[in-house]
């Protein structure tokens, strides 16, 4: 109760610098919000192309319908493929049709299909990573009667790439930013205990134990840290406003990362306060 | 209760402070720690306050040993011992009541005990009329008297006073030093550190230990004067 009383003492005694590091670790997390938002964003086109992927094997002309239907079969039973569909070659024509309406004077013209036969193969989400979609093409290649396999493989590896790129600038940013915060409200902390470094000569006098003189401290940079990523939560919704809807069509952060990020800042804040007060209190000779 | 024993405290630049000292006070005693400055009186204070251990021998307080205390035990430690220094060592921004309250809320204490106690130590120490003042608004007598309450919240077995009448004049210090002499009567035994030659003489009854450069020259107990 004490500790919680003077925690709370200390942002009104000292309320600029208790602003100045609240500010300092808000722009730090700011800074991971934005790329939150970014890696959010990047993972839901990602997301969404990788639903997209599909993978069509063109069949012979001279395929048998039983076999056509085995095949079909045991390629639903991949643990990785979601549906597998026959198209026919008047199916096939009639979506060239519909889709390159430019086209349809030039098949018109044409003596018969030349358009083969395929099966469309959708895949499970999650399980349409580039090695999972490479694994199932390689599979289905292996019918006699498959003349070939596409599934955009070249653009597929990109975006993997840029995805996992996404990831690791997230992470490493993100836990360069933690350390910048977390020797911010160290600093803070060291510049508080100095200040008052007469109260805590006192209560080391009258016997006050270091547990319970540390404890004001580490609530309030646990405080500090809370303080921090609110406002970097607001701050980070402000982009999101700002950006959204007038520059690219942006998601908000799902609930999860903003409580993530309100632990993260509260974590922080306690843990870069319990080291600094450790440190700094040694400083102080009774 | 308080014990050094062949005590020697050596500092890394300025040499030894103390050399093979050995004194005991016993409960309930007054005893006057005189030298001049630099004698190493704030040394033994420092030294049964637990602030620091000696470099050689051993201060044993109360049953616990400087060499095998621990941090948790010195603040515990440190509750059964007043200390008042020269300067009072007040909260600047804190009320008479407030700074003794302080001491009070720092270990631990309930608010009903807080209030009841803080009224009590202000009445004691003749500040009753004060509580609300800041330290600013008090004089050297009154803001000495403020740290004499702050130091007795815990009913000390022993107050240790490093020249609390230093910054004072003439009348505060006969006050002050009255104050001590009636805590001392309800059973709290006084290391009352001073300079003050004339304070000194004028309690000729009363145990007078004399350091100089670090070793104790006399020691009115041990010649059998006290």
């Amino acid at each position: 109760m004490y500790a919680l009383k003077e925690a709370v003492n200390a942002f009104r005694r000292s309320p600029v610098l208790s602003g100045l590091s609240a500010s300092m670790i808000a722009l730090s997390l700011f800074v991971i919000g934005l790329f939150g938002l970014a890696a959010h964003n990047v993972r839901l086109v990602v997301q969404g192309v990788e639903s997209r992927v599909e993978i069509v094997a063109y069949l012979a002309d001279d395929a048998g319908a039983s076999s056509i239907q085995l095949a079909q079969q045991q390629i639903q039973e991949y643990p990785e493929v979601r549906a597998v569909r026959y198209v026919s070659r008047e199916e096939a024509l009639n979506i060239a049709h519909r889709e390159f309406e430019e086209l349809s004077t030039v098949l018109g013209t044409l003596e018969g299909n030349p358009l083969p036969a395929s099966l469309e193969i959708s895949l499970n989400p999650g399980m349409a990573d580039a090695d999972a979609v490479r694994g199932v093409a390689g599979r289905v290649e292996l019918y006699p009667f498959i003349e070939d396999v596409r599934y955009g493989e070249d653009w597929l590896d990109k975006v993997f790439v840029l995805r996992r790129i996404a990831g690791a600038a997230t992470l490493t940013l993100g836990a360069g930013f933690a350390a910048v915060a977390a020797l911010i409200i160290g600093a803070a902390i060291r510049m508080a205990i100095f200040a008052r470094r007469d109260e805590i000569t006192i209560m080391r006098l009258v016997g006050a134990t270091d547990g319970f003189i540390r404890r004001p401290f580490v609530i309030e940079g646990m405080i500090t840290g809370i303080i921090g990523a609110i406002l970097a939560v607001l701050a980070t919704w402000g982009v999101y406003r700002l950006l959204s809807g007038s520059v690219f069509e942006l998601e908000w952060l799902p609930a999860g990362w903003l409580l993530a990020g309100l632990a993260g800042g509260a974590l922080v804040g306690l843990a870069a306060s319990a080291i600094a007060v450790r440190r700094h209190l040694r400083e102080i000779v009774t | 209760m308080i014990r050094l024993d062949h005590v020697t405290m050596t500092y890394p630049r300025t040499g030894d402070a103390l050399t093979d000292v050995s004194l005991e006070l016993h409960k309930g005693e007054f005893c006057f720690l005189t030298g001049h400055s630099g004698a190493g009186k704030s040394t033994i204070l420092r030294l049964i306050h637990m602030g620091e251990r000696p470099t050689s021998g051993e201060v044993r307080v109360s049953g616990y040993s400087s060499t095998s205390i621990k941090s948790r035990d010195i603040a515990l430690l440190r509750r059964k011992i007043g200390y008042v220094f020269q300067n009072f060592r007040l909260l600047q921004d804190r009320t008479a009541a407030e700074n003794i309250a302080f001491a009070l809320e720092v270990t631990g204490a309930r608010p009903t005990v807080i209030r009841s106690k803080v009224g009590r130590l202000l009445a004691q120490v003749g500040l009753a009329a004060k509580s609300e003042k800041l330290p600013s608004e008090l004089s050297g007598g009154e803001q000495q008297r403020v740290a004499i309450a702050r130091a007795l919240v815990h009913d000390p077995l022993v107050v240790l006073a490093d020249e609390p009448t230093g910054n004072l004049d003439e009348r505060a210090t006969h006050g002050v030093f009255d104050l001590f002499r009636s805590i001392n009567a309800s059973g709290t035994a006084v290391l009352f550190a001073t300079h003050d030659l004339e304070l000194v003489r004028s309690h000729g009854h009363v145990r007078v230990v004399e350091l100089d450069q670090g070793r104790i020259l006399s020691d009115t107990a041990l010649e059998g004067n006290a």
